[in-house]
């Protein structure tokens, strides 16, 4: 059951500066703890010392907010796109 | 959940073309002809676009683009809130200003280029700093606040502002190639704080500064505010409330995610503790804005120092922590080892040598230096001011970027 993981922009110089990636996982979390085993330096960006979701970092399964959903627990299949918003706050003046 | 455009005339009843009786001249029909002969505009709504009074937050890189179309399209007030000058660096994509700008006020050099392409309207200058004490002042005349800022203290201002007084908040945010737009602040809608209820640590999330940005992003940004700007005006088409959407740049991407009104919110939630606007430098760390100071305090050397040291003969060992295409730019030929690669690639250096850091401003190579003195190497210095201090004081030659 393999899974899309986007990863945002201002993410990507912790990811081997790779856009996506794809990895089996049947939860949400499974695929974020899978994202951060194979790129280590993403996990403070993304995760709390105590390993909770960061509150400035949102994620989304297809279009809809894992908040709203079972939050890490959010089942996932074959196809899925997991993405991974952070704020950003440019408007370059 | 496209929802339908909700009318702004229940926000500001004072801005519908019926009870201001405005009427359009001769020139004015001429000049919106495009807009009058489309029965979704029709001079029905471009009467709404002359009553209509848009505050754009930022006159930089989403700003231009908004204030160009939101001029030519007739907007009849338009605020422009700014402090800053027009710059070098601004002119690869703030498309307001011309090389014969540079150093005028912002909000001054915007007016004068949008007066020329519309004199009908009315432009009101703000050469201020946004703050909590004169946001809702500023605020309360306007009918939409556009939010093209670049930081996250005033991120939040304007958001909490804008819910504060019930106007709509177009939203805009860029990031190197990707962007972000919504509309936060309507009935029903979600806030800012809905999506992101914290910022970030400073120092977590590179601004443009650092980071740079693809000259067109802010012109295809900002022009999608102004969109949704006009669409908010007029009360026609769907508009962006509760959903993100997101570009990306680089793939010519659009994806579109759902936003919920978030029940818990401490801003626009069921259970509001958030009633005044409060101090948001503190709120989002005292770094939160651009070009911040840097966060560790390291042992400096002067760019003056530094070169009477070299012409001395001193044994240094100059360290360059920036990027590769950042050396391509201009260089004091030292030895590249991006800050990312250093913990893996310190075997490279001599803790028995004098190493000076340097990057483009200091404030990297400040970081630099404290993981090397931390990892033992304590004999190593941070270049004040970076490659643009030496190139002020010491050598011109070297150009900055």
């Amino acid at each position: 059951m393999a899974v899309k993981v986007i990863i945002p922009t201002p993410l990507r110089p912790y990811a081997g500066k790779r856009d996506s990636a794809e990895f089996k996982a049947a939860t949400v979390g499974e695929a974020l703890r899978r994202l951060t085993t194979e790129f280590a330096d993403l996990r403070k960006h993304l995760f709390t010392e105590d390993g909770k979701l960061r509150s400035f970092v949102n994620v989304y399964v297809n279009d809809e907010d894992i908040r709203y959903l079972a939050k890490e627990n959010t089942p996932t299949k074959d196809g899925d796109t997991i993405s991974i918003i952070p704020s950003i706050a440019g408007g370059c003046s | 959940m496209a929802s339908k455009v909700q009318p702004l005339t229940g926000i500001n009843p004072a801005a519908s073309p019926e009870k201001t009786g405005a009427s359009l001249s001769n020139e004015e029909i001429l000049r919106y002809s495009r807009h009058l002969i489309m029965p979704e505009v029709g001079m029905e709504g471009q009467l709404k676009l002359k009553n209509a009074k848009v505050l754009l937050i930022g006159t930089g890189g989403l700003g231009a683009p908004l204030g160009l179309y939101l001029a030519a399209a007739g907007v009849g007030r338009l605020g422009l809130v700014d402090f800053d000058v027009v710059d070098f660096t601004n002119l690869q994509r703030q498309v307001t200003f011309g090389s014969s700008d540079v150093g005028k006020p912002k909000v001054e050099a915007a007016r004068a280029r949008l007066a020329n392409l519309n004199p009908d309207i009315q432009i009101d200058t703000f050469e201020t700093k946004l703050t909590s004490e004169n946001a809702l002042e500023v605020f309360k005349d306007f009918d939409v606040i556009v939010d093209g800022t670049d930081n996250f203290p005033t991120r939040y201002l304007v958001n909490d502002a804008c819910i504060l007084l019930g106007k709509p908040n177009v939203y805009g945010s860029i990031f190197r190639f990707e962007g972000q737009v919504t509309v936060f602040g309507l009935p029903n809608g979600p806030c800012y704080r809905c999506l992101y209820s914290e910022p970030p640590p400073p120092g977590l999330v590179p601004s443009c500064a650092e980071g740079g940005v693809l000259g067109v992003l802010p012109g295809i940004v900002g022009s999608i505010q102004a969109m949704e700007t006009i669409k908010l005006i007029l009360g026609r088409g769907e508009n962006l409330v509760g959903r993100l959407l997101l570009f990306d740049a680089l793939g010519m991407k659009f994806r579109e995610l759902k936003l919920r009104k978030n029940p818990n919110c401490p801003m626009c939630g069921e259970h509001r503790t958030i009633t005044q606007l409060i101090d948001y430098y503190e709120f989002c760390g005292v770094r939160g804005e651009e070009a911040p100071a840097p966060n560790v305090q390291v042992p400096e050397i002067t760019p003056r120092e530094l070169k009477s040291r070299l012409d001395r003969g001193d044994d240094l060992f100059i360290l360059d922590v920036r990027e590769p295409h950042e050396f391509q730019i201009c260089n004091l030929k030292g030895h590249l080892i991006p800050l990312g690669e250093l913990p893996r690639r310190v075997h490279e250096l001599d803790s028995s040598r004098e190493i000076v850091a340097h990057c483009r401003s200091g404030k990297r190579s400040a970081e630099a230096v404290d993981f090397l003195r931390k990892a033992g190497f304590r004999k190593t210095l941070n270049l004040k001011g970076g490659i643009l201090a030496w190139s002020d004081e010491v050598d011109p030659s070297v150009p900055k970027y």
